[in-house]
C-alpha cells in the first residue's frame, strides 16, 4: 500500500531537479514549522538547511560502495561496468511464494512514490536525498510473509567481473544486511529505484536498494539480489567484521559514539570547503516515527 | 646511473624544495574552494595533505638506505624533506582543527578518546623538537645529542603508519603497504654489529 507515509515536507508532484530547487523557499517554510514541532534543532543547523536536497551531482559522485572500491569517487568511476538488466530478486525463507522475482515484474506491481529523506553515514557525513521507490512491506506482501517470521536478510550481487572492488578482500563478499520484521514493515523503510525521478544510477545501488533513513547508511544495502525471511537475526557484513563498531541495529544516535569517532555531529556534503558541522538528530530526525519500536531497549547496548 | 644522479644532485640546490613543496597545498586549497575536490572537500583535503606528508616521510627515511646500499647521495635534501613533512602534518592538523571540527571541547575529547587521534597527536608532538632543531646552529650545538634526538623520526614514522592503518574501514591494503615499507626502511638501520650502526 503506497502513500501511507506522509512526508514532513509538501508532497511533490514534480520530479526534476530544477523544480526541486525552485520549491526550496516553500520547503524552508515547511521545514521551519517542523522544527518548532520537534524542538530538536539547535545552533546554526536549522530544519531549513537540513532538508534542502543535495544536488544530483553530489548524490551520485560521493558514494560508499566498496564493491567498486573504497574511495568515495570509485563507485562513480567504476560502477558503469555493472549490468542491471536482466535483474531478478530471489525471495526465499518463510514466505508463501518463494522464487525469483524479475525486476520488471516487481516494478509493474509496485507504486513508485517520492521520499525526501535525510541520509546519515556512520562516517559522520550526511545528505538529503529525493528517492523514488516503494515500501519494502509491499514487496514482502507480494511474497507473503509467514507468521513467526521475525527478521529479513538481504544480499548484494556478487559479480567480481563487473564489480571491480570485489576482487579485493576489503569485505567478506557478498555484502549482507538485515532488519527486524517491524523495522522492515515500517512505512519509512523503502526499496529505492530512483533519485530525482531518474533510474537510480549504478553507483547508488541500481536497480534497487534498501533505504532505512533512521539507520546509518551501511544498513541500506545496495543492488539487492536476495531477500530471505527468517526467524533468527541474519548476519550483517560490518557487524561480522567488527561487532564493537557496527551493531545489528545501527540506529543513528548522537549519544552513542562509534569507538573511533563521535556521532554527535555530521557534515552535510555539498557545502564546500567552509561547511560547518550540524548536530546529528536522534534516529536521524525520525524518532517520533520509529523510536517506539525500541521502547525498553538500552540503545547503548543495542547500538 | 648512480654517478649521474650524484652529479645532478650536487648541482641542484636544496632550497627550491621548500617552494615546490608548498605548491601542492596551495593547489589543493584552490581546488577545494573551486569545487575540484568533490562533494566533501574538507575530508578530501585532510586525506590528501596527510597522505603527501606520509609519502614525504617515507622519502626522508629512504635517503640513508639509498646511500648505504646504492651509493646514491641525496643527503643534502633530507632537511628540506623533513621540514616539509612537518609542514604537511601541521596543515593537516590545522584543517582538522579550524575547518573540520571547529570546536575546542570536541577536539580535546577526540584527542583523548579516539586512539588513532591520540596516536596521531603523539606523532605530531614528537615532530616538534625535530623541526625546532633542524637548523645548523642546533646541529652544531647539540652535537651527538642531535643524532640521537633525530632518531625520534623512526617513532614518528611508525606512529604515522599505525595511525593510517587504524583510520580505515574494512581490510585495506594501502595503509598496510605504508606500514610495511616504513618498517622495512627502519629495518635497514638495525645494526648488525655495534660498530656498523648507521643513522
Amino acid at each position: 500500500m503506497a502513500y501511507r507515509w506522509k512526508n514532513d515536507l509538501k508532497d511533490k508532484d514534480v520530479t526534476d531537479e530544477g523544480a526541486f530547487l525552485n520549491r526550496r523557499q516553500l520547503m524552508i517554510g515547511m521545514g521551519a514549522l517542523g522544527a518548532i514541532g520537534t524542538g530538536a534543532f539547535v545552533g546554526k543547523a536549522n530544519a531549513a538547511a537540513d532538508l534542502e536536497p543535495n544536488s544530483y551531482e553530489d548524490i551520485t559522485s560521493y558514494n560508499n560502495f566498496y564493491e567498486f572500491g573504497t574511495g568515495k569517487d570509485d563507485p562513480a568511476a567504476y560502477a558503469h561496468t555493472l549490468t542491471t538488466s536482466p535483474w531478478t530478486v530471489k525471495i526465499e525463507g518463510m514466505v508463501d511464494k518463494p522464487g525469483d522475482y524479475a525486476f520488471e515484474d516487481i516494478m509493474a506491481k509496485m507504486t513508485i512514490e517520492e521520499r525526501l529523506y535525510r541520509f546519515r553515514c556512520v562516517e559522520a557525513w550526511s545528505a538529503v536525498i529525493p528517492w523514488n521507490g516503494f515500501e519494502l512491506s509491499d514487496l514482502l506482501a507480494l511474497a507473503g510473509v509467514q507468521s513467526g517470521a521475525k527478521y529479513v536478510g538481504f544480499e548484494t550481487l556478487y559479480r567480481p567481473e563487473e564489480m571491480v572492488g570485489q576482487n579485493r578482500r576489503t569485505l567478506d563478499w557478498p555484502y549482507v544486511e538485515g532488519l527486524r520484521m517491524d523495522e522492515a514493515m515500517n512505512p519509512l523503510t523503502i526499496m529505492a529505484t530512483g533519485i530525482y525521478g531518474k533510474d537510480i544510477p549504478n553507483q547508488n545501488g541500481a536497480p534497487l536498494r534498501l533505504v532505512v533513513p533512521w539507520k546509518y547508511g551501511f544498513k541500506s544495502i545496495k543492488s539487492i539480489v536476495k531477500i530471505t525471511v527468517l526467524n533468527e537475526e541474519p548476519p550483517c557484513t560490518w557487524n561480522q567484521i567488527n561487532a564493537s563498531e557496527y551493531g545489528f541495529y545501527s540506529n543513528v544516535n548522537p549519544e552513542v559514539d562509534h569507538p573511533r569517532w563521535s556521532q554527535a555531529t555530521e557534515r552535510k556534503i555539498g557545502g564546500g570547503l567552509f561547511a560547518g558541522r550540524q548536530p546529528t538528530l536522534m534516529m536521524n530526525g525520525y524518532a517520533d516515527q520509529v523510536a517506539g519500536m525500541y521502547d525498553g531497549m538500552d540503545l547503548r547496548k543495542f547500538y | 646511473m648512480r654517478d649521474l644522479i650524484n652529479r645532478m644532485a650536487r648541482r641542484v640546490p636544496a632550497w627550491p624544495l621548500y617552494i615546490l613543496g608548498v605548491v601542492p597545498v596551495a593547489y589543493l586549497f584552490w581546488l577545494g574552494i573551486n569545487g575540484g575536490l568533490g562533494a566533501e572537500p574538507i575530508k578530501a583535503l585532510e586525506q590528501k595533505i596527510g597522505g603527501i606528508g606520509l609519502q614525504l616521510l617515507v622519502a626522508g627515511l629512504a635517503i640513508t638506505p639509498l646511500r648505504r646500499f646504492f651509493g646514491i647521495n641525496l643527503i643534502k635534501f633530507r632537511r628540506a624533506i623533513g621540514l616539509l613533512v612537518f609542514f604537511y602534518i601541521v596543515v593537516h592538523l590545522l584543517v582538522w582543527l579550524l575547518i573540520d571540527v571547529q570546536d575546542m571541547a570536541r577536539i580535546w575529547q577526540d584527542i583523548l578518546k579516539r586512539p588513532y587521534i591520540t596516536i596521531g597527536m603523539v606523532g605530531f608532538i614528537c615532530m616538534v623538537p625535530l623541526a625546532v632543531t633542524s637548523n645548523n646552529w642546533s646541529v652544531r650545538r647539540l652535537g651527538p645529542v642531535w643524532r640521537r634526538l633525530h632518531r625520534l623520526t623512526y617513532i614518528v614514522a611508525v606512529l604515522g603508519a599505525v595511525y593510517f592503518v587504524m583510520l580505515v574501514k574494512g581490510f585495506q591494503v594501502e595503509p598496510l603497504v605504508y606500514l610495511a615499507v616504513i618498517l622495512g626502511l627502519l629495518a635497514t638501520r638495525v645494526p648488525k654489529r655495534r660498530k656498523s650502526a648507521a643513522v
